[in-house]
């Protein structure tokens, strides 16, 4: 396999395969004018999102690890940070400045929207023309940080498309790639095989007790046997029958080679290489965000009826077996491994036309999902603001 | 040989349709993908792309095998080559 690409090493070492110009609001109130200089300078990007406000204790953890951790990804050149206040907003500017990155705050109360956006248009302008100076440069796929997750999945995703980015994380985990997955729900009915695929017991251990929270709050909230939602109404569509059944399919995304090194909370990045579990909702856009916090560069998506999510930080490769869904939808798939389900190519030819792909999106082929302007960011709350 | 369904493992008691507009008394082909084998079955329903395809009769309760893995229990009786989904099956977990 290709081993080479073309991408950004940051200043800390860690290597992206996107240039972004990041306005990142601290809060809801924020968007506007983080949309208004994105607007005024062409080419950097707002990262709208729907909270910041009275969070507290681990949901506020979590709010500041996710900005921080999207801030702090590779795919990052450089950060304007816009709060309704400058406490919290200096928090999100101290904790990207750790990658060494330029990264800059602006609050609004005593400055309005408006000479906030005139102040911060300024610095963007500047960081964007420094942004794109900065070279491409040879990099490996070792050093890259992996991320999967699949949606709207139906039995050809068990069969084939999963299977596929598990050739793949097979081929990457030998180079020394870092990989993440998660979906931590989706797992129910397979957990016993991601049990065995722990390194040691003390990973075990952490990844039953991630398991068994989740699983509690199912259970504590749960008003039925979840079979309106969990499989989704596109799973049903598809084939896919029980919760079980999903999740022997989705586990197939792992592979077969690497062992799980270690379970992380959601949004935190791993430490070294290799297989990680990444406590974390199912729901697409939510998980996606999740693994931007936790530093993924690129994100390997295998979908049966066709969700077409993407992100704005973490290009998302988008791949498919189901006949009737790339012909109805192709628009949205980056990679077409059909020839599995017809038996025209094998596990091997599937795995290698994925990371062929990969190799082109990290060089710069922009993705699907970013050609057609998926851009969902989606915080994961732990619960209601205080 | 052109393959309508696929079947992971010889264990397993479900193939998984692949192809488009397969009608109620045709013959199929399936490929078992482990064991590398060519069966045939006769569908007793119309069965959409992806679905499950029977591949034994079931009685209620009995426990449903895919991916050589307990997929769920049956809670109506299911004739080898009839349509297997959420009208038969449900989860055993929540």
């Amino acid at each position: 396999m290709q081993t080479k690409f073309f991408g950004y090493r940051r200043e800390n070492g860690r290597v992206g395969i996107r240039n972004h110009v990041v306005i990142l609001p601290l809060d809801d109130l924020s968007n506007a004018a983080c949309e208004a200089v994105a607007n005024n300078i062409k080419g950097v990007l707002a990262i709208p999102h729907a909270y910041g406000r009275l969070q507290f204790g681990k949901d506020l953890d979590l709010h500041f690890r996710t900005l921080i951790g999207a801030g702090c990804n590779p795919n990052v050149a450089a950060v304007v940070v816009i709060g309704i206040e400058p406490q919290w907003t200096n928090k999100i500017v101290e904790g990207i400045a750790s990658t060494g990155k330029p990264v800059f705050g602006f609050s609004i109360e005593q400055n309005g929207d408006l000479n906030t956006i005139a102040a911060a248009s300024r610095k963007a302008k500047e960081l964007l023309q420094w942004a794109t100076e900065l070279p491409r440069t040879e990099c490996d796929v070792k050093e890259l940080v992996v991320s999967t997750k699949c949606g709207e999945s139906d039995t050809t995703s068990g069969i084939a498309t999963n299977p596929t980015v598990g050739n793949a994380y097979d081929k990457l985990y030998e180079q020394g790639s870092t990989l993440i997955f998660g979906e931590t729900t989706e797992l129910t009915g397979g957990e016993h095989l991601v049990l065995e695929r722990c390194i040691n017991d003390e990973v075990r251990a952490d990844f039953q007790k991630y398991f068994d929270r989740y699983a509690k709050v199912i259970d504590d909230h749960k008003t039925s046997d979840l079979s309106d939602s969990q499989p989704t109404k596109g799973n049903i569509e598809g084939g896919l029958t029980t919760i079980e059944e999903k999740a022997l399919g989705n586990i197939q995304k792992i592979g077969r080679k690497a062992p799980v090194v270690g379970c992380l909370d959601l949004a935190e990045a791993p430490t070294s290489n290799g297989l990680w579990f990444m406590d974390s909702s199912s729901a697409a856009a939510e998980m996606v965000t999740l693994c931007a916090a936790a530093g993924a560069v690129v994100h390997f998506f295998p979908t049966g009826q066709g969700n077409i999510i993407g992100n704005p930080l973490l290009p998302v490769i988008k791949l498919c077996s189901n006949p009737r869904t790339l012909r109805t939808m192709e628009e949205h798939f980056d990679v077409d491994v059909s020839g599995l389900v017809r038996r025209e190519i094998n596990m091997d030819e599937a795995g290698d036309k994925l990371l062929e792909m990969m190799i082109s999106t990290c060089n710069g082929r922009l993705t699907a999902a970013e050609a057609l302007g998926h851009r969902e960011f989606i915080m994961t709350r732990l619960y209601e603001s205080a | 040989m052109a393959i309508d369904f696929l079947v992971h493992e010889a264990a397993d008691g479900v193939g998984v349709v692949v192809v488009e507009g397969l009608k109620a008394n045709q013959e199929i082909t399936g490929w078992i993908m482990k064991e590398d084998q060519t069966i045939k079955i006769k569908i007793l329903n119309d069965i959409p792309i992806g679905h499950k395809v029977a591949l034994k009769d079931f009685a209620t309760s009995d426990t449903v095998i895919k991916y050589n893995t307990d997929i769920g229990k049956v809670v109506a009786p299911i004739k080898k080559g009839e349509h297997l989904h959420v009208h038969n099956v449900k989860t055993k977990r929540w």
